[in-house]
């Protein structure tokens, strides 16, 4: 399975729109730059969410605000990422594709879309109550460290020589 | 030059050096720094985007901006302290770097037009109707804000790029 992906890798590599997000020298900046910023929605959303699931911030703004407003942040700023990654991806595919530390990343990235659903479906079926229920928190809690290792999973793509080694 | 001589120093001391190198360290650090920015960038734009009447319109912009800045203001220290910690690893190398000065005039600015808006333009926020508009100079300092920001995002990213090939 490991070589099927690699041949993958090598094909894609060739592709003239891989070659291109290579060579055209902006490319690659620019949308890393798009991601980040799409970064910067979803934690900026989900730890103010959490905060205020927690009853640590906002409490004037009521939790049923506060959630309807931030949460369709996350969603769009998940589409920003799934097509600046698929840049990426397409422009560096060994970088990537084939790299432990991007593959547990998009578990993680999954797992967290998986929990924000959850989390979501909790807050807005209560949007009655201002107090977030225990399994909420507990959610939101979790969620959060996910998208804090999805960060630095994000970084230590760059540095997977430096644990596993030239390859 | 006595900056030189500083940059020289602060790259000799213990802690620099094992930023350097430690192959480990700087990368933990820029994740750290990378972490914290996103959430300073991502809170200012929403603090922005009120000003600009786009989001929280049943909110009150002197409540969105109460609620939320003190965590950006703690959120920015531990990217100045991990950001501070990278530089003193390379300390003659960033500094001379044309992205990272660029970078620190766009936060400077984005630091005065905050500066502006909370201390003259924005003074009367608590006093604005609600459910009124913001008044063109809150979207003026909002839409500012916005742009610098991403100004200091790509400025980051070009860093990274410059500085380590």
């Amino acid at each position: 399975m490991t070589s099927s992906l690699q041949h993958f890798v090598d094909w894609l590599a060739k592709t003239p729109v891989s070659q291109t997000i290579q060579k055209v020298g902006w490319i690659i900046p620019t949308v890393q730059t798009i991601h980040i910023l799409a970064i910067a929605a979803v934690v900026g959303s989900m730890v103010l969410l959490d905060l205020r699931v927690l009853g640590i911030a906002a409490r004037a703004q009521s939790l049923s605000s506060v959630s309807h407003r931030l949460l369709p942040w996350v969603w769009r700023a998940l589409i920003v990422l799934l097509l600046s990654g698929l840049v990426m991806v397409t422009g560096e595919p060994g970088r990537s594709l084939v790299n432990t530390i991007f593959q547990v990343k998009m578990a993680l990235v999954m797992l967290a879309a998986v929990l924000t659903f959850f989390l979501q479906r909790d807050l807005y079926a209560h949007a009655a109550s201002d107090a977030a229920s225990a399994g909420a928190k507990t959610i939101a809690a979790f969620s959060l460290a996910l998208w804090v290792a999805i960060v630095f999973a994000g970084r230590w793509i760059a540095y997977g020589d430096t644990l596993f080694g030239a390859g | 030059m006595p900056v030189q001589q500083i940059l020289e120093w602060l790259e000799n001391t213990p802690l620099a050096q094992a930023v350097a190198e430690s192959p480990v360290l700087f990368p933990m650090i820029e994740s750290i720094h990378v972490l914290a920015i996103t959430f300073v960038v991502g809170s200012i734009a929403m603090v922005d985007l009120r000003l600009l009447d786009f989001t929280a319109r049943d909110q009150k912009p002197s409540r969105i901006a109460a609620d939320i800045l003190p965590w950006t203001w703690g959120a920015f220290i531990v990217a100045v302290i991990a950001g501070s910690l990278m530089f003193i690893s390379q300390a003659e190398k960033y500094f001379a770097n044309s992205a990272f000065r660029a970078k620190f005039v766009l936060i400077a600015l984005a630091g005065i037009n905050m500066l502006v808006f909370q201390l003259i333009t924005g003074r009367d926020i608590q006093k604005w109707p609600d459910g009124a508009k913001t008044p063109l100079r809150a979207k003026i300092a909002g839409g500012l804000s916005l742009t610098l920001w991403v100004g200091v995002v790509a400025c980051g990213r070009w860093i990274g790029f410059t500085m380590f090939g």
